[in-house]
Parts: C-alpha cells; sequence; structure tokens
C-alpha cells in the first residue's frame, strides 16, 4: 500500500509524545517526495491516455494515486508542522541558546526558523511594558520574594549579579540571589530553588 | 505542576478531522473491509492475493480508512465500505447493556473515532451506530472521571489499561489537575522547578552515551 513511509515519519514523532525533538528524518522526507513524484508521473501518463484514447476506466485509479499524493502531503505537511511547534516550545523551556546535541537534531531551516522567531519573540517584548521592555518568558509561576534560596545542581563557573558581585557557582553551594537572575538556570537544573 | 510549552494540534471533534493532527492522521490509517465497486486498472499489485494487473470489480479487500474517504461517493460506483463488527448490531447491543465491562483498548484504540468517521459512509444504521458511540461514552465517562482524580501517585496502568484514546486523554488531563491541585496543597506551586523537557533531555543524552 502507498504511503507506508509517510505514516512511518508520523509515528515517530507520535513516539515522542512529551514534546522532545527527534532527528531530523532527512532521508525519510526524502523517500516520501520521491514516492510522490513517481504517483504523480503515473497519473500524468494515464490522464493524457484517458483524455486521448478516451478511456474512462482508468479515472477510479487516477482518483487512487491522487488520494495518495493528497496523503503524502498531509503527512509531510503535520511532520514539519509538529517539529516547529516543539522548536517553539525549546525557545521557552531552554532560552536563546540552544545546547549543542538539540540543534543537532534540527535541520538547516528548523534552525533558521528558530533564529527567526527568537527575533519575533523578542521584539514583541520589547514593544510592551513601557521603555525597557517586558520579558514574558519570566515570572512562569507567581513570584512570592523578591530574593530566593537556591542550590547549585552543578558547576557552572563564575556568575555576575546587577550590583557587580561575581558569585561561583559550585555544585552543592547554596546562595541567597535575585529571583529574576536565577529563573532561567533553574529551568535549565543548574540551579534547584530551595524552599525554606 | 510544570507549565507546558509544547500545545500538539488536537484531534478533531465528531466527525471533523484536524488536517495537522497526529492523532487524527493515526486514527485513519486504521483499516476498513471494503468491496470494489468498478474495476481499479494497473493497481492490482495493491492486492496481494491476485496476480491479476487491475483489481477486478467485487473484489474484497482492506483499504485504510483516508482511502475509503477519499474514493467514496454517494453514487456508490466505486466502492462499498463494510462496518468493522464492533461496530455492528450484535456487539452494539454488548456495548449498550454494560458499556464498562468492554476492553475498550483491545477493540480497537479508536473506538470513538473511528465510529465517528464511519458515519460518513452513509449506512443505513448510522443513526443507531451514533447512538451506541454516546451511549457508551456516557456510561464509562463516570468512572474515568473518578478514577482519574482519586489515584494519587499510584500505578494507573490497570485503570488506564481498558481505555480507548478519547478516554486516555481525558484521563490524563484529570491526574495533571489533581496532580497540580496536590502541589497547590503542599505550596509547591510557587517553588520554581526545572523544566521537564530540559530533564527528559538530559535523561536521553545519559542512555545515548552509554549505548
Amino acid at each position: 500500500m502507498f504511503c507506508e513511509k509517510a505514516i512511518e515519519l508520523i509515528r515517530e514523532l507520535h513516539r515522542v509524545s512529551d514534546g522532545q525533538l527527534p532527528a531530523f528524518n532527512e532521508d525519510g522526507l526524502r523517500q516520501v517526495l520521491q514516492e510522490m513524484e513517481a504517483l504523480y508521473e503515473q497519473n500524468q501518463a494515464d490522464v493524457s491516455e484517458a483524455k486521448a484514447a478516451g478511456r474512462g476506466d482508468l479515472i477510479p485509479s487516477i482518483k487512487l494515486r491522487h488520494c495518495c499524493l493528497l496523503r503524502n502531503q498531509r503527512c509531510v505537511v503535520a511532520y514539519l508542522y509538529d517539529r516547529l511547534l516543539r522548536i517553539r516550545a525549546l525557545r521557552w523551556e531552554y532560552g536563546s541558546v540552544l545546547p549543542a546535541n538539540v540543534r543537532f537534531h534540527m535541520s538547516a531551516e528548523e534552525v533558521q526558523w528558530f533564529g527567526q522567531y527568537k527575533k519575533s519573540l523578542a521584539s514583541f517584548m520589547r514593544s510592551i511594558g513601557g521603555q525597557e521592555g517586558l520579558d514574558v518568558t519570566q515570572d512562569m509561576k507567581p513570584p512570592k520574594s523578591l530574593y530566593i534560596q537556591v542550590r547549585c545542581l552543578k558547576d557552572h563557573g563564575e556568575f555576575e549579579i546587577d550590583d557587580g558581585t561575581v558569585i561561583l557557582l559550585k555544585k552543592n553551594s547554596q546562595h541567597f540571589l535575585p529571583r529574576w537572575k536565577c529563573e532561567q538556570l533553574i529551568r535549565q537544573g543548574v540551579l534547584e530553588h530551595v524552599m525554606s | 505542576m510544570d507549565t507546558p510549552s509544547y500545545f500538539p494540534v488536537p484531534p478533531g471533534v465528531g466527525m471533523e478531522e484536524n488536517f495537522l493532527s497526529l492523532d487524527d492522521i493515526l486514527l485513519s490509517q486504521e483499516r476498513l473491509p471494503v468491496r470494489t465497486e468498478c474495476v481499479f486498472p494497473r493497481l492490482g499489485f495493491l492486492e496481494k492475493s491476485s496476480d491479476s494487473q487491475d483489481i477486478p470489480e467485487g473484489t474484497k479487500m482492506e483499504l485504510p480508512l483516508w482511502l475509503c474517504k477519499g474514493l467514496y461517493e454517494k453514487k456508490r460506483k466505486v466502492l462499498s465500505v463494510e462496518l468493522p463488527k464492533i461496530y455492528k448490531e450484535g456487539w452494539r447491543t454488548v456495548f449498550t447493556a454494560d458499556p464498562n465491562v468492554v476492553d475498550l483498548h483491545k477493540m480497537g484504540p479508536y473506538y470513538y473515532g473511528l465510529g465517528s468517521q464511519m458515519l460518513h459512509f452513509d449506512n443505513p444504521e448510522n443513526p443507531d451506530i451514533a447512538n451506541a458511540l454516546l451511549q457508551t461514552f456516557i456510561g464509562r465517562f463516570r468512572r474515568t472521571m473518578d478514577s482519574s482524580q482519586n489515584a494519587y501517585n499510584e500505578d494507573t496502568s490497570v485503570l488506564v489499561g481498558r481505555l480507548d484514546c478519547l478516554e486516555k486523554v481525558l484521563f490524563r488531563s484529570g491526574q495533571n489537575s489533581l496532580n497540580g491541585f496536590q502541589g497547590w496543597e503542599k505550596g509547591q506551586a510557587a517553588q520554581l522547578t526545572a523544566s521537564s523537557l530540559v530533564l527528559n533531555y538530559r535523561k536521553r543524552k545519559l542512555v545515548d552515551v552509554q549505548s
């Protein structure tokens, strides 16, 4: 049956239901496009034969191949779109800079899309909230205090806060830091919020 | 409770499918028994039992739902789609008698979805099918909702094992709200947490390095 490769692409994404991005299946995509080309050419040949030789009985087969073309198109578009949704989620979870192993799973066009999405989001954030803009990726949970107690989960080197002091983030060290500085690092799993 | 950032396209409601929904695409991959009402020249290779070049009229074969929907025409010159047995009279009476007993996951994981899609094929039994789907859902909903709201921090595989995909989504959303509420009661709502996405990536990286 046609469109087997296309549905495999969809199953690949569906298996990873938590929103992670699997590697870009360039090979699979190419196979689907090749199948579409073959179907299209067969249909072209059959259509010209049906018109020229009056073979109306070819029409059901033409229709079937057309359905397969539409199905392949649907699968490819849904595959690419779902990947973009996952990449968009990465901007909100990871921040602007993606780790190398994640970027490795993206195609060149997807990396470009990510860059443009970052830009759109940044210009949006600049345009609201008065002069300095408003960082909407912060304060995902209602803040209870300006400063929070954090513990370092792994070595992260030096960290500078607004008044110029430099803090060394060594594993298992605890610090009392401003909330807005730490939020990004807590999300990335470098620091841990300690509730007293 | 971790606020999600990944929002996949949800499946369509009722007889409509969402073009970009992965769930709907997988649902429409389910195979249906059909009977061809005309010849399909040069496509004989699709039907593995015969060796002919064409698919003759009157062949009984199984085609995926998306193909049936695409080829089906009201005047019935092309295909006639048979109802899968779980939507026929016999099974319908079983479902309406006691909906809670049935293992809907075994009956085809997309019972409600596929049933709704079957209504496209102008079967005279359509009103009964639609009614049976509705009654089954109503009968099972209470138990699904109760179990999702009361199973806290325990293994839910027994509860979830007999549910169809739609019910599983409802169950999961019930569990999420239960966990969120419990977290809020414990005061965890103000605690900043690492993103679950980030943690999962890290777990996967470790697995890759080890393998």
